[in-house]
């Protein structure tokens, strides 16, 4: 059972009205820990930034307002996993690779090796030069020519 | 060419080939941003000339392209949105469906851009709210690109809207900076200096630089090791005479020959002799040239790291900087001066032998020779493996540093949290990785040696069984053999030396990169290549339409602000609305990503940084003392200045009294973090630091926000002899502590919402209101508190 309900207006916005019937315009749905437990701790803010809702769990919502942040979210997280490592232009950096991702091949620029942080479970998460992040979920699980490559930056 | 050099080259270009090359066909926004604006399709890649062609007319002239690189699922593919003088046209994909807007009035374009990706969205406000006709996403490499679709796009719709056509001249601005650029000038010379090209992996070659200065002396230790190496070459050719002309003779009944005998000891013991001196000078020598290197890679480098912005120090840990600093240097220069020398005496000495076996017996030679290109293929093998053993070894070392240097400082908290075993674990864990990347690495190299050691024994062996057919085919004599025998000892000894430069390269050249990663690194504050003079300043700031992005953060978007010279600024706003990044930015200590700061009219980004520096005095919430006397400390940033004028501005300061209650007065010792002064009297000799250099602008970072309300009534007086007719900008939690400004500056989330003095702004009843009354609040429930 929610306590909001959610709407799209036609600017495309997301429109949040709380039971006590206060409507806010253009809320924001943010996850609070997008890598840890992305389904967990979600929160809806106000275009002034703060927290209007609070959302336990994804899955507690009813289908309606769940795929409307869904999609919502869809929109806006952007951390495309690198399936791949092709090639690499150099093994020091900055240093260009081009990867196959889950959303198409690309190249990225590593600016620098601090640039690559640890996640548990031999997970990955490499900033590019512009500060898109790609994930790699368990570096162990890839393929030999990716993991060599990798491993000459960790 | 040096012969050192000339080894040097050949080794390097055998270990580490050529540097892999990768051909992407990449469009960057420093492409975009150097092409003429008159010709905005010539930056497009040949597959959309046409497409564009088809699209645009004589009557329709294309005015600006986005390429976009992620479609609206986020998935990356190349789309295009066309800016034509009378529509807006786009298509998602290579083979997605063209999209068409006629420019009218009520359309805009507006773009916001969250963790690395920029999203642009074409509204239409004609019949009443607005609506959105359609979103397109780029990754932020086409921020520029779409930062100037939206200028152009404003400005055309402008004039189609008001009926009359855009004006065709324009000055040109760089799109991110927003500075005027002079004509013909395409590329911004404050933007275009992003370090895109990797080093190359001729590393090693570059220490060159540092060799340089020492080459004579570095000339000399190689004639001397060669010198001394040749005088031990000596002895075993002495040996072959010593038992034909000698030994065998006497032994085949002939009269003892003890002249020719004591001459060949007389040989031997003058050999020892020479090679015995030449090794001492040349060991003195090299040792000199080695230390020498080391103390210069070490300043440069320091001095380098110096030299960079305060971006770089956020993002690397204390401890892995000091071990490439420290340790890594010391490497490189034992490398340089030992190592390098010897492998290039190890070839020529190989060379040599060679020569001198082949003369004496040329298939006995070439038996001898066998192992040689097995020895050889196995340095190859070997050589990848430790490499890249090696530096993940290096790096792992920094971890453990980092530990150390994580913990050290921040003891207290440990200790506070009683949380002592789980630092020790962490540091065991680092040891642990350590250990095992050693292990894994031991496993290849501790085979290494031992097979060579092998293969000299086997060849060894190859020799007597050749050497003693030879004698009885009668090709041969006793005394060749005994020389062999004895020759390759000494050329196996040298095989193995050479093996020992695989790893003390590998060793080196990944300390070398590290190193130059540090030199390489361009500051991201840099100095201007032709740095304006900057005269005596009045202190006008004007900031105009700032953009700071810390990552993929945006922290400070559009702002515009202008100080008047004498003007006292309050910043005021919640913590992270980006008051001290504006003053970060004000400083120089992070460029802006957008936008401009100016002195005077002077784009800070054009002069050098030291001459705005001395300009700006900064007082922290944190004062930081060095490790010195007070006096020292006060100095600082005038280490020239008289004993009056640190008594002078201590004075001011209201730190003189205190100052002279401690044992030693301004000659007393204060610690790392200032211990044994109390945080009202630290940031008194921080506030006497910033008087003594009379800067014309100074900034109070939360100056009085860590003390008690009685010591910050101390450090006001003090701090108002110091804002007295200076530019001050003051950051204060406390909105008590801003009564005296002449305007209060509100900032929320990155931007201005509020501008006005304190009596303006509480009339308006807005942010800085709220922000008062919730203040008052709590200083009247603890009062309550108290009182209770």
């Amino acid at each position: 059972m929610s306590t909001f309900s959610l709407t799209r207006n036609p600017a495309g916005r997301l429109v949040c009205t709380l039971a006590d019937g206060t409507v806010h315009a253009n809320t924001t749905p943010v996850r609070a820990f997008p890598l840890a437990a992305p389904d967990e701790g979600l929160a809806l803010m106000s275009q002034e930034g703060h927290e209007i809702a609070w959302i336990a769990r994804l899955s507690d919502l009813d289908a309606a307002n769940r795929a409307m942040i869904e999609e919502e979210l869809a929109g806006r997280e952007f951390m495309p996993e690198i399936q791949r490592i092709t090639d690499v232009s150099s093994f020091a950096t900055p240093s260009t690779w081009s990867v196959q991702t889950s959303r198409g091949p690309t190249a990225l620029v590593l600016k620098g090796e601090e640039d690559i942080r640890r996640l548990p479970d031999n997970g990955l998460l490499i900033a590019d030069r512009h500060g898109v992040l790609y994930l790699i979920p368990d570096r162990k699980a890839m393929d030999r020519h990716s993991r060599k490559i990798l491993e000459r930056f960790l | 060419m040096h012969p050192m050099g000339a080894a040097f080259v050949w080794w390097w270009s055998r270990i580490l080939g050529h540097p892999k090359r990768l051909n992407i066909k990449r469009f960057t926004t420093a492409h975009l941003m150097s092409s003429p604006l008159t010709s905005s399709t010539q930056h497009l890649p040949d597959s959309w000339q046409t497409e564009v062609a088809m699209r645009t007319s004589d009557g329709d002239a294309l005015l600006a392209t986005l390429e976009l690189d992620l479609d609206s699922t986020l998935r990356f593919s190349r789309g295009l949105i066309l800016l034509s003088e009378r529509s807006l046209q786009a298509r998602e994909g290579e083979d997605g469906a063209w999209q068409r807007w006629d420019l009218r009035a009520g359309l805009a374009l507006q773009h916001h851009d969250h963790a690395g990706i920029g999203t642009l969205e074409l509204m239409d406000s004609s019949s009443g709210a607005p609506v959105r006709l359609a979103t397109w996403r780029y990754t932020l490499e086409q921020n520029v690109a779409a930062l100037r679709l939206i200028e152009k796009f404003d400005k055309q719709l402008e004039g189609v809207v008001n009926g009359r056509p855009q004006e065709a001249e324009e000055v040109v601005a760089c799109p991110t900076c927003k500075a005027l650029l002079e004509p013909g000038q395409e590329e911004c010379p404050i933007c275009t200096r992003e370090l895109q090209t990797p080093p190359s992996t001729w590393t090693l070659f570059r220490l060159w630089r540092f060799a340089r200065p020492y080459r004579w002396q570095l000339l000399a230790g190689f004639l001397l090791t060669l010198a001394s190496t040749g005088a031990t070459l000596i002895p075993p050719y002495l040996t072959m005479p010593l038992m034909d002309e000698v030994l065998i003779p006497f032994q085949n009944g002939k009269p003892m020959n003890w002249s020719l005998a004591g001459m060949y000891m007389a040989g031997l013991l003058g050999a020892a002799a020479v090679a015995w001196v030449l090794g001492w000078i040349r060991t003195y020598i090299l040792a000199r040239v080695s230390e020498r290197i080391g103390r210069d890679l070490r300043t440069t480098t320091y001095r380098h790291l110096m030299g960079l912005s305060l971006e770089y120090f956020g993002g690397k840990r204390t401890g892995d900087l000091i071990a490439r600093i420290g340790n890594e240097t010391d490497r490189i220069n034992i490398f340089l001066s030992l190592d390098l020398l010897n492998f290039a005496t190890d070839v020529l000495m190989i060379t040599m032998t060679a020569v001198i076996l082949f003369s004496i017996n040329p298939w006995l030679a070439l038996v001898t020779l066998l192992p040689l290109p097995i020895i050889g293929w196995m340095i190859h093998f070997v050589r990848e493996k430790l490499r890249t053993g090696f530096e993940r070894i290096d790096r792992v070392w920094a971890e453990v540093t980092n530990v150390l240097a994580d913990t050290i400082p921040g003891i207290r908290v440990v200790k506070a949290f009683a949380q002592e075993k789980r630092e020790a674990d962490r540091f065991l864990e680092a040891n642990q990785r350590n250990l095992a990347m050693n292990d894994r690495l031991n496993k290849t190299w501790s085979v290494f040696t031992p097979t060579v050691t092998l293969l000299t024994e086997i060849g060894l062996l190859v020799v007597w069984v050749f050497g003693i057919w030879q004698i009885a085919q009668g090709d041969s004599t006793v005394g060749v053999l005994t020389a062999f025998l004895a020759y390759i000892g000494r050329f196996y000894t040298r095989l193995d030396s050479m093996s020992r430069i695989v790893s003390a390269t590998q060793r080196a050249a990944s300390s070398t990169k590290r190193i130059f990663d540090i030199l390489d690194h361009i500051s991201s504050v840099p100095e201007p290549a032709r740095p304006r003079p900057l005269p005596q300043v009045t202190g006008q700031i004007s900031l105009r339409d700032v953009g700071f992005r810390y990552g993929n953060r945006s922290v400070i978007r559009n702002l515009d602000l202008d100080i008047q010279p004498g003007e006292m600024i309050g910043l005021v706003g919640h913590s992270g609305s980006g008051k001290s990044t504006l003053v970060n930015l004000i400083c120089r200590f992070y460029d802006v990503t957008q936008g401009s700061v100016k002195i005077d009219g002077v784009d800070i980004r054009s002069v050098a940084i030291a001459d705005y520096r001395r300009n700006v005095g900064l007082v922290l919430q944190e004062p930081f003392l060095f490790f010195g006397t007070i006096a020292e400390n006060i100095a600082y940033g005038k280490p020239d200045a008289t004993r009056e004028e640190i008594v002078a501005a201590a004075r001011a300061a209201h730190a003189h009294e205190f100052i002279l209650r401690l044992p030693q007065g301004y000659d007393s010792l204060v610690g790392e973090r200032g211990q044994g002064l109390s945080g009202g009297e630290r940031q008194r000799i921080s506030i006497a630091r910033a008087l003594l250099i009379n800067p014309r602008i100074l900034i109070l970072d939360e100056a009085t926000s860590a003390v008690d309300t009685e010591t910050e009534k101390e450090i006001q007086k003090a701090l108002d002899n110091l804002v007295l007719g200076r530019t001050t900008i003051a950051i204060a939690h406390r909105l008590s502590t801003l009564r005296k400004a002449d305007r209060l500056v509100v900032m929320d989330r990155g931007e201005i919402v509020e501008i006005g003095n304190h009596d303006a702004l509480m009339a308006r009843e807005g942010h800085y209101y709220r922000l008062y009354q919730a203040q008052q609040r709590t200083h009247a429930e603890l009062a309550d508190g108290d009182a209770a």
